[in-house]
């Protein structure tokens, strides 16, 4: 049972801390859609995804009306179109725009699975469909892409790393007039994880089910809110108090999660136990680890501070779900968390302690706008930094920059809605070139080998 | 069903009568009601119980246009949300 506190508590945390399910997101396999020609596969992926996700969107209304916990975002993942579209891969943006088609019709902003695994190596037909990520990027608008270039099993494949530096320059020369966008659509992964339902990069991996629904749960306010009345707390405490706080949240998301599958007739697949920050004032990640005594995020401490965050959501969550997964953490997402906007902007927080800061949380350089005159092999030098750092601690690691066409450092760009606006960091000037011409494959650390 | 209708808004005359009066209408009943004044504002809690066949939609949908009618927030959710928040 419940009491009117406990009621109270639920709606103020809903209409005054931002809580929310930050997204529903249904799984869905192409594997029965391959045929023998693109034309036809890329209608036979249309009439799937129409049909499985057909009620996504009334059905998380429904259950957002029923009980009383915003539902953000509707969206679908589908298995990497490198496997679908192997046999005829130039072809590839024929199975983009059908699946750009499907998320317009069905009321979805953002559809993930534009993505190849490459992180062992790259077959002839996963580089000619990489090389097709920069048109399909600029010609569509709601799909999304994302590259696993390494994983602690294998290594990192910096044949694959060399190339992702290019087709990021180049797909933010081909969406120049938006500032670059279509970058903040493209991640390159290591340890990419098959259930995510975050965008931009969610995809089904194979061995999932037919039809998962994987959620997204948020509340960085929720938990910025609790931390308030802790200010003396010691960081035993604090972290109990993020626990806690964890543990309702995602007990919000694991309920959603179940009935969402029930009524679409799909598996649960998992909830993922997050912290995603929106630029909106009082949902920001950044703000968390200000309450926890910084002035600045950024400054030093602040390494620790987000490892405790991390840890405690995590702690918390596990207990409320049933099945978690997909990235589970706190995200850093520089243009989309109005602290982080407001520290890059002020100079107080760097690409550098960026990097630092994703040894300790989910994913990595999220959504960080750098010069539009950065060269490829300086990004593929972050990616190949970030790919390393992923693989040897065994998490997931990406990156998602956007070398802003035409800007440069102190100036801003824009992107509107969840996407928000970044301004210009500096990165490092020294030339990674001749590092990342090298090519070849890093080997697995010594630590992979488990069996 | 079980489920819970929240009122807050500015305290006024008739507003339990009024919110009591509907919930009687469509046949759902009222386990427990709780008052509580809260930073100025009159919030009110009811547990209730829904007939088998309500329509939560329809039911919460006429919910919410009553409180518009005498200015007070009025909301339905699944029990079940508060459940699953507050209990391990």
């Amino acid at each position: 049972m419940f009491g009117k506190n406990e009621v109270l508590e639920t709606i103020d945390m809903v209409e005054k801390e931002h809580l929310d399910i930050r997204t529903v997101t249904m799984g869905v396999s192409l594997l029965p859609c391959i045929r023998g020609t693109a034309k036809e596969t890329a209608e036979a992926v249309y009439e799937r995804v129409m049909r499985k996700a057909e009620a996504l969107v009334p059905t998380a209304e429904a259950l957002s009306r029923e009980y009383g916990i915003p539902i953000v975002n509707k969206r679908v993942s589908v298995t990497p179109v490198s496997l679908v579209t192997a046999a005829f891969p130039k072809e590839s943006p024929l199975v983009g725009s059908a699946l750009d088609r499907a998320a317009h019709e069905l009321g979805i902003d953002f559809l993930g699975g534009y993505s190849a695994l490459v992180h062992k190596g790259m077959a002839d037909y996963e580089e000619v469909f990489i090389r097709t990520i920069p048109q399909v990027l600029a010609e569509t608008e709601r799909l999304c892409s994302s590259v696993n270039v390494g994983s602690s099993r294998s290594g990192v494949n910096m044949d694959a790393i060399r190339l992702m530096g290019e087709i990021i320059k180049e797909t933010a020369a081909r969406t120049a007039g938006q500032g670059g966008i279509g970058c903040c659509k493209l991640v390159v992964f290591c340890n990419a994880v098959e259930d995510n339902p975050f965008m931009a990069g969610a995809f089904h991996g194979v061995g999932e089910a037919d039809t998962v629904i994987n959620v997204g749960v948020s509340g960085p306010g929720v938990v910025q809110h609790a931390l308030s009345f802790v200010p003396e707390a010691d960081l035993t405490d604090a972290a109990e108090v993020i626990k806690r706080t964890a543990f309702k949240i995602t007990r919000a998301g694991q309920l959603i999660a179940k009935e969402a599958a029930k009524r679409l007739g799909a598996r649960f697949g998992i909830v993922d136990l997050s912290l995603a920050p929106t630029p909106a004032r009082g949902d920001s990640v950044a703000h968390i680890l200000e309450e926890l005594g910084l002035s600045v995020v950024g400054c030093h401490g602040t390494t620790a501070a987000l490892a405790m965050l991390n840890d405690a959501v995590k702690k918390g969550g596990v207990m409320a779900s049933s099945r978690v997964g997909g990235l589970s953490g706190a995200f850093i997402p520089v243009s989309e968390d109005i602290g982080m906007i407001e520290s890059a902007a002020a100079g107080q927080i760097s690409v550098e302690k960026l990097e630092a800061m994703t040894c300790v949380c989910s994913v990595g350089l999220d959504m960080i706008a750098i010069p539009g005159d950065t060269p490829a092999s300086t990004i593929a030098a972050m990616i190949a930094d970030e790919a390393a750092i992923g693989m040897v601690n065994s998490k997931t690691t990406a990156v998602r920059v956007i070398p802003a066409p035409g800007k440069k450092v102190g100036e801003e760009v824009q992107f509107g809605g969840l996407l928000g606006r970044a301004p210009i960091l500096p990165v490092h000037g020294g030339d990674a070139s001749k590092f990342i011409g090298r090519g070849g494959l890093i080997p697995a650390p010594i630590h992979s080998f488990k069996n | 069903m079980r489920a819970v209708v929240t009122v807050a808004g500015t305290d006024r005359k008739g507003i339990i009568a009024k919110v009591s009066a509907l919930l009687y209408e469509r046949d759902v009943n009222i386990e427990d009601i709780s008052q509580t004044i809260l930073g100025g504002q009159f919030a009110m809690i009811m547990m209730v119980e829904t007939a088998k066949d309500e329509d939560f939609s329809a039911l919460s949908a006429a919910l919410d246009e009553l409180g518009k009618s005498i200015g007070m927030s009025v909301r339905l959710q699944h029990a079940e949300i508060f459940d699953a928040m507050h209990n391990v």
